[in-house]
């Protein structure tokens, strides 16, 4: 081993430097959460043979294995791939995309994110930034995959429509609703839509289905969660299609791109030139106009 | 509306127990009722009438109304639907 190692190469294939020299913890590629069985299992072997026996599960769903020698790292590459399990990345550039289990699996899920993070992965996985940029999607209100944490992050919700011949007054939705955004008057509900916050609580628990609730992207701008915390902010409506969802994260991104310098996260982007810029491009392609 | 008083054939309550229990036992209550037979059951105001309404929803029995008790409780009347 008489070359130099370019970590910051190997880095970039999700190989991470060990306090032990000649040892790195290797991150693999998860997209949502998901894994095969299949994958697990070539996982599985490939921690045996040539790491320690264990892997770590990371805190965005990924999955590392440690104790992978530099030496062997090609080896173990084509061992994992095998199984089709294709590594990871670290540093500046967009990163797993995390999610919940979503409408096709959780009875609180108002979108399908498995799918949405796989479509996500495909459109911006790896790309080269000025610093990492993380993507989440969680399929509702309840927030289990803490989407507010994430650059990008998005949160399925309902847009509502109330049917009132429908609704025979039962007041399970004024109940159910934890916004205070529904009332009874003269034996119909009222909805204040400044308070509604799109939960679908109410389309959920009405009997009569009365509400009906038309999914949609609820998208937040700018946060992070490690050295330094901030939540991100809705910059655009509820948003009931991929295209102009697609619309407004290509628009986030390249705003990223433009703007940040080197090492910058995109918060500190937004905080250095005021959010207006962002908010003004990412406005437009909610509306749909080319620039 | 006019204040039409609903026929029951069993009660419950349910004020007396936490999530998930509260709904374990309305489960067992509606298991033990015959198809069309319709249960009232008192549950605490909050999380349990946040929940239980869509619960019981979710099992596919039919929920006929959740009245206000004015004491901090709400009961709900469910008819039963047994699975097809």
């Amino acid at each position: 081993m008489a070359d130099e190692i370019n970590y910051a190469e190997l880095k970039k294939g999700g190989f991470m430097k060990q306090k032990q020299k000649g040892f790195g913890s290797l991150r693999l590629k998860v997209i949502g959460g998901n894994l095969t069985a299949e994958n697990i299992k070539v996982i599985s072997e490939v921690a045996e043979k040539y790491g320690r026996g264990y892997v770590h599960m990371t805190s965005r769903q990924g999955v590392e294995i440690p104790f992978i020698n530099v030496e062997q790292l090609a080896e173990v590459k084509e061992a994992l791939a095998k199984g089709g399990v294709q590594t990871g990345v670290c540093g500046p550039r967009v990163r797993t995309v995390t999610a919940c289990q979503g409408s096709e699996i959780c009875p609180s899920g108002c979108i399908d994110t498995y799918t949405l993070a796989k479509e996500l992965d495909e459109r911006y996985f790896g790309r080269e930034l000025p610093h990492k940029f993380k993507f989440g999607v969680t399929g509702c209100q309840n927030n289990c995959l803490k989407a507010e944490e994430n650059d990008v992050g998005i949160k399925g919700g309902l847009s509502l429509e109330y049917k009132d011949d429908l609704c025979f007054s039962c007041g399970v939705c004024i109940k159910a609703c934890r916004t205070g955004a529904l009332s009874l008057v003269d034996g119909k509900v009222i909805l204040d839509s400044s308070k509604c916050n799109n939960c679908g609580r109410c389309v959920k628990s009405c009997p009569a289905n009365a509400w009906i609730g038309t999914p949609g992207y609820i998208v937040s701008f700018g946060g992070t969660f490690g050295n330094f915390i901030y939540q991100g902010e809705e910059l655009v409506p509820i948003i009931e299609d991929k295209e102009t969802l697609f619309r407004v994260t290509d628009a986030a991104i390249e705003y990223f791109e433009e703007n940040a310098k080197p090492g910058e996260r995109f918060r500190k982007t937004i905080e250095r030139l005021g959010a207006d810029g962002l908010k003004e491009k990412v406005r437009k392609a909610y509306e749909g106009g080319e620039e | 509306m006019a204040e039409n008083e609903i026929l029951f054939d069993e009660e419950i309550d349910i004020t007396d127990v936490v999530c998930p229990v509260t709904f374990v036992k309305a489960k067992v209550a509606l298991e033990e009722l015959d198809d069309g037979q319709v249960i009232a059951v008192r549950m605490n105001d909050g999380e349990p009438v946040q929940n239980v309404p869509r619960s019981i929803k979710e099992e596919g029995h039919q929920i006929l109304k959740l009245a206000d008790n004015e004491d901090g409780t709400y009961t709900l009347y469910v008819r039963k639907v047994e699975e097809a």
